[in-house]
């Protein structure tokens, strides 16, 4: 008899109760690993370009198409707009919603003139016959670059969204957390761009 | 202001470091140096050594993108717990052994499919 007693209910082995987590408690850590896997997608890209970069046939080669200068600028735009981003955070933090709107405005406008400063060299290599098809190494070339760009593009969409959504609902605890995270993407992509301009453009010109 | 209460909570809610106006600051200055550097330094013809050149290319992205790690995306050890660190620890291994991997492997496959194999022709009697 005395063992039946002594049976316990499981709620004395394990919880059977679902864990109260406050809303959006794992967001971070969660955009974190996606942002990992990110880097994990960038890194195949950047070996691929590694291993595909001398394979020119017979076609024109880095230190014929690369314009440093139009990549200085770039890098120079996309590094602003990091700052800018930082800014509208601290802007956040204090609870100033006018203040994060505006340096959100002029990260957007960076971003934009980073685009539009990519699509005009992607232009200009396509129209001197020197497109993703042309050899092994171009087309690595646009993959990895076009990846990045692609990426700032929905950045900057984005940006928009989260513009209109702070300008409709204000800076609530769910607009923080998404503005977080898109500081988070933001920042992370201007970090894959330091390894694009130094392993393209830079040592592709050495 | 009606969203200043929310700010409030968000604020205990969300333990995450956003930085100050100074580690910005800091971080966007080290970063245009560490930019601007190797900028310079190719475009003004490269040093003498070639390997030099890379060295030191390479050395600016790298150093840049701590400071990126610490400055603009705040890494720290004790961010959630630790394990924001790890899993990019994680992914760092992952990267290094796949890049090095990659390269080293198609280098040298690269190197015995070449046309002459001039290495070959010796051996040949």
């Amino acid at each position: 008899m005395s063992t039946i007693t002594q049976l316990k209910a499981p709620a004395d082995y394990w919880e059977t109760e679902p864990h109260h987590h406050p809303e959006g408690a794992s967001t971070n850590i969660g955009f974190w690993v996606y942002l990992m896997s990110d880097c994990l997608m960038f890194a195949v890209l950047f070996a691929t370009y590694g291993v595909l970069h001398g394979n020119l046939a017979a076609g024109p080669g880095p230190k014929d198409l690369f314009d440093l200068e139009l990549v200085a600028i770039n890098t120079a735009m996309l590094l602003f707009s990091s700052i800018t981003y930082g800014f509208a955070m601290l802007r956040m933090a204090r609870g100033d919603q006018a203040g994060t709107l505006k340096w959100l405005a002029i990260t957007l406008f960076f971003g934009l003139c980073f685009l539009a400063i990519e699509l005009y060299e992607f232009a200009h290599l396509i129209h001197e016959g020197a497109g993703p098809q042309r050899s092994a190494f171009l087309s690595a070339f646009f993959t990895l670059v076009g990846t990045h760009g692609l990426h700032v593009t929905f950045g900057s969409i984005w940006l928009v969204t989260l513009m209109v959504q702070v300008k409709k609902f204000g800076l609530t605890s769910a607009n923080q957390r998404r503005l977080m995270c898109l500081s988070l993407f933001w920042h992370f992509l201007d970090l894959i761009w330091i390894g694009v301009f130094t392993v393209v453009y830079l040592l592709g010109v050495i | 202001m009606a969203h200043s209460h929310n700010h409030h909570d968000a604020h205990h809610d969300a333990h995450h470091d956003h930085g100050s106006f100074k580690s910005y600051m800091t971080g966007f200055v080290l970063a245009v140096i560490l930019t601007v550097i190797p900028f310079g330094i190719v475009m003004g013809g490269g040093f003498d050594s070639r390997a030099l050149t890379i060295a030191v290319v390479v050395l600016c992205a790298v150093a840049q993108v701590l400071v990126h790690m610490i400055y603009f995306l705040h890494m720290n050890s004790s961010a959630e717990e630790g394990w924001t660190l790890l899993s990019t620890l994680f992914t760092i291994v992952v990267v290094v052994i796949m890049l090095a991997g990659s390269l080293w492997v198609m280098f040298h496959l690269n190197t015995n499919m070449m046309p002459q194999m001039s290495h070959e022709l010796q051996v040949m009697p």
